[in-house]
């Protein structure tokens, strides 16, 4: 069922691609199906995942492929895993559904947003480390043709961007992968043997320098202060939906691969540097949050508060690694919450973009000083908007809340001068939210926007079931918090025992 | 000792002798069937290296003097279908030039060489495939005699070829002197008996400089850029592939019989890599000419596959490593002059504005070509540079795979150069296209591209039990 919910997607790309005659209706039909079918299956595995299950991971498909190398098609899910290609799954047919100024190669565009939802889902799905690398480097590819041929603006520039920095990152990474896949004894890259063995355990600098590289890779498509430069481009000059998948899935990848890779397989080193890695996620909570405060520019805006969101799921993860036995309670609660934060950040920021990409096919303007007052004219963008700033300011009752909070509490039983100086991020955010809010919405409407059009119904649709969600996690977290707890306190727990 | 042991390198010589008698014999109109007299032979040549299954008995031959292992295998196999490929491009390129009937005969006579140098189990050997190779490389890079561009690459390959194949024979010369033997397996021993560190560093450098040469490794790697720019493109994919394959295993047997406790010959070979593939990944970066930078491209990618070089003996995946990179770098630089060929040469970047659109698959195959030679996943160079890095990671040269990174990262900006006006660019108008043979060319090295990734198993088990003798 995994396995089909990695290769339905890439063979609708396939067929899309050599589906010369289709027209623009028959490809949106083929790519929203297609891209609906791995929710489905992941909807139906949540079904079968059994929450208090003793194996870490489940529900584990696994055929060879180099066996000499010891690596194979290994597939298997665990609650954070689960609950991110559930995630990632949604987003991405919200993503395809969205309309969105084709430039005419609507088969290209639409096969290239299903072969990224393929390895986007290969990420969150595979526990073997190079199969794992395998996808995440291929996501690079699909987002940069999609941000170089449909982006606007600097769009190849951004692109190249894009893909220069996170492989680099991503091949220092994959140094890290080899020096602990090195010391395994047969040979083998399957994460399940990986975190049982914590094959780099008391190897001192040999074990802290693929750390190092372990984190960068992943720090850089996190993107964590200051490694983030790549991001701001990119996001600004990808088209919506693009974006939406950006923020919303992409970037998952590096905060996934913190808690999977290094918090798993690293426990002793990671416990080592942890406290160097809450400086850098301060650092990206503080940094992105006043950045984001200086923007006019409303992608710009949205993506530097992404730098601010992503910084507290790093922080969350840098305490849940800290201190080894010690506080336990708290710093469940910090990974746990670092995990809602990834949930919740997905659905928020994604619907954010696709406003985003509402507003530029409109006026290919991003410029909030050249709006305002819409909230009479479009009334239902309005409250989508809002509803979306408010979850990502933090409000209460909505999902951004109930993940900082739980991060929050964790962090103060472990760290509480952080915990206090992140919260002065949050403050900002709010400022922050509440002005961009204010800008587009409120006060006079230019004449120019006389006839801005509301949502259609199209953008309406897919912007829903996002912020049903995100309004669902804020008042009745408990089934998503079911699914990720067990496997955080599995993880944390695991610290104590040498 | 067994005629049957060179089987694939005989039927590349029959097969070109038998090219040279129709081509002498023929009209010109008929001379087209030399190609697939030619190609008939690279596929028995390949066929036969199969039928061989050298697994088994990994043996030294004739007299100790030829090595019939994993790695002249997969030596063979690289070069018969590197050289299958050229054959297809030059079908339709030479179809106008009055010579057009000999030219397959020069490739499988160099193809042999190539072979030879990979099999060499002697010194002497070793310099007789090096002479073989170069000797009709210098006639493929200047085929086109009345192009002026194409006889100056040629007669710089010349004059390089010249010098440096001098120095591998002092090389030679010198460790003959200081062991009494040509044969390696009994220099190995009489080596081991003690050797003067000075004679062992003279024979390293001049080892280095002369097969460095066909390597296309600093310091004798100046003719590369040219030959890959100006010679024929058939010349060009086959002289930036072929004889890199058969002088890399031949250095690597030649340096893993000197002994390390008389000179320390790894560092030396990491960092002849270390700036190899810089200097190849720096100079490729500002070129506006396709082939020109893909001659730049097959420099650094000569200094990745030296990382396995350095290696040799030291780390398990060492060897199947070269190998898997090797034939990996062939598929994609083949592919990518392929698609150069197909679409006439034409290899200004600014011509390749569009293609995307105007011809969909060869922007594919180029674009897969290049990711492959970057190393994106799961194309067959991700395989070759995995299990390179993690061979040398294996063998304590960590540093040496974190340059190879930063380089990879370097080279990918250029590659792009190509990729994003192909993808995001329209053209005004169609490009003209070579033919049939030469797309089925581009079509089967960039299907190998592929499936060399996709099959790295079967591939990686397959030579796992392969051996580089003595």
């Amino acid at each position: 069922m995994l396995t089909a919910a990695v290769l339905v997607p890439a063979l609708a790309a396939v067929a899309l691609v050599l589906g010369r005659t289709w027209s623009e209706a028959v490809t949106r039909v083929v790519a929203v199906v297609a891209s609906a079918v791995p929710l489905v299956l992941l909807v139906g595995t949540w079904i079968r995942f059994d929450t208090g299950g003793s194996q870490p991971f489940q529900l584990v498909e696994e055929t060879d492929w180099i066996p000499t190398l010891g690596v194979g098609w290994r597939l298997g899910v665990d609650g954070i895993s689960l609950a991110l290609a559930l995630l990632s799954a949604l987003i991405f047919v919200v993503a395809v559904a969205y309309p969105v100024d084709l430039r005419g190669r609507h088969r290209q565009y639409r096969a290239w947003f299903l072969f990224l939802e393929a390895v986007s889902l290969g990420v969150f799905l595979s526990i073997d480390l190079l199969l794992f690398y395998v996808f995440f480097d291929l996501s690079l590819v699909g987002m940069y043709f999609l941000i170089g041929r449909w982006g606007h603006g600097e769009a190849r520039a951004a692109a190249l961007k894009f893909f220069l920095y996170t492989l680099a990152g991503s091949l220092v990474m994959l140094l890290g992968f080899l020096a602990l896949y090195l010391q395994t004894d047969p040979l083998t890259f399957d994460m399940r043997v990986l975190i049982a063995e914590q094959p780099l355990a008391g190897r001192g600098a040999t074990a802290g320098l693929a750390l190092l590289a372990i984190l960068v890779g992943l720090a850089v498509k996190t993107p964590l202060v200051p490694v983030h430069t790549w991001l701001p481009p990119a996001h600004v000059n990808a088209p919506g939906p693009a974006s939406a998948l950006l923020a919303g899935v992409l970037l998952k990848m590096g905060t996934f691969g913190m808690i999977r890779i290094p918090l798993s397989m690293m426990r002793d080193t990671f416990e080592t540097y942890a406290p160097v890695l809450v400086g850098f996620a301060l650092l990206s909570i503080i940094y992105g949050a006043l950045v984001a405060l200086g923007q006019t520019d409303l992608k710009r805006r949205i993506a530097y508060s992404s730098v601010n969101h992503m910084g507290y799921a790093v922080l969350g993860i840098a305490v849940a690694g800290s201190l080894g036995s010690g506080e336990e309670a708290g710093r469940r609660l910090a990974l746990t919450g670092a995990t809602v934060e990834m949930v919740a950040h997905g659905l928020i920021t994604g619907a954010l973009f696709l406003v985003a990409g509402s507003f530029w096919t409109r006026t290919q303007d991003y410029d909030m000083d050249h709006y305002g007052g819409l909230a009479g004219t479009a009334p239902r963008l309005t409250g989508a908007a809002t509803l979306a700033a408010f979850a990502s300011l933090g409000l209460p009752g909505l999902a951004g809340f109930v993940a900082e909070l739980q991060i929050f509490v964790g962090t103060f039983s472990v760290y509480p001068w952080v915990a206090a100086a992140a919260l002065v991020g949050v403050l900002i955010t709010a400022a922050l939210f509440l002005q961009m809010v204010q800008k587009l919405f409120f006060g006079d409407l230019p004449t120019r926007l006389r006839d801005f059009a509301d949502l259609g119904h199209r953008e309406a649709l897919a912007l829903v079931p996002l912020l049903v969600l995100v309004v669902v996690i804020g008042v009745w977290p408990t089934w998503l918090l079911d699914l990720l707890t067990p496997t955080s306190e599995a993880i944390v727990s695991a610290f104590g025992v040498r | 000792m067994d005629v049957g042991h060179l089987a694939p390198e005989i039927a590349l010589v029959l097969g070109a002798v038998a090219v040279v008698l129709v081509a002498s014999f023929t009209r010109r109109e008929r001379q087209w069937i030399t190609t697939p007299l030619a190609a008939v032979a690279v596929v028995a040549s390949g066929g036969i290296s199969i039928g061989l299954a050298r697994g088994a008995d990994q043996q030294l031959s004739f007299d100790r003097a030829w090595a019939l292992d994993g790695a002249t295998q997969g030596a063979e196999l690289i070069i018969a279908g590197a050289t299958l490929v050229c054959l297809l491009l030059s079908a339709e390129w030479f179809r106008t030039d009055p010579r057009r009937g000999e030219y397959p005969a020069v490739l499988l006579f160099s193809a042999a060489g190539a072979m030879v140098l990979a099999g060499a189990a002697d010194t002497m050997e070793v310099v007789v495939g090096m002479l073989l190779v170069s000797v009709t490389g210098y006639t493929l890079a200047a085929y086109h005699r009345a192009s002026p561009a194409a006889v100056e690459a040629g007669m710089r390959y010349f004059l390089i070829g010249a010098l440096t194949n001098a120095v591998l024979l002092v090389g030679v010369v010198i460790l003959y002197g200081s062991t009494g033997t040509t044969n390696l397996d009994d220099t190995a021993s009489a080596l081991a008996a003690g050797a003067d560190p000075v004679a062992i560093v003279a024979v390293v450098v001049c080892l280095v400089v002369g097969l460095g040469f066909e390597i296309g490794a600093v310091p004798s790697h100046v003719w590369v850029p040219d030959v890959a720019q100006a010679a024929p493109a058939p010349s060009a994919a086959f002289l930036t592939v072929v004889p890199k394959v058969g002088a890399l295993v031949a250095l690597a047997r030649v340096l893993q019989v000197l002994p390390e406790d008389a000179v320390a010959w790894r560092p030396i070979i990491a960092l002849l890599a270390a700036v190899t593939m810089t200097v190849g990944n720096l100079l490729a970066l500002w070129q506006d000419d396709l082939r020109r930078m893909l001659g730049w491209s097959s420099v650094s990618q000569a200094g990745y596959a030296l990382m396995a070089v350095v290696v040799i003996d030291r780390a398990d995946m060492a060897l199947p490593s070269l190998i898997v990179f090797l034939a990996a770098y062939a598929a994609a630089t083949t592919a990518a002059f392929a698609v150069v060929t197909e679409l006439r040469g034409r290899t200004a970047l600014a011509d390749y504005r569009g293609l995307g659109a105007t011809h969909p698959w060869l922007a594919v195959a180029l674009v897969v070509s290049l990711l492959s030679l970057v190393g994106i996943p799961p194309l067959g160079g991700f395989v070759g540079k995995l299990t390179l890095f993690t061979a040398t990671i294996d063998g304590g040269y960590g540093w040496l795979a974190a340059l190879a990174v930063a380089n990879t990262v370097a080279s990918l900006f250029y590659y792009l150069r190509v990729v994003a006006p192909m993808a995001f660019d329209t053209s005004p108008r169609p490009a003209a296209v070579l033919g049939r043979w030469a797309g089925g060319a581009v079509a089967f090295a960039a299907f190998a591209t592929v499936l060399l990734g996709l099959l790295a198993g079967p591939l990686l088990t397959a030579l796992d039990s392969a051996v580089l003798l003595p």
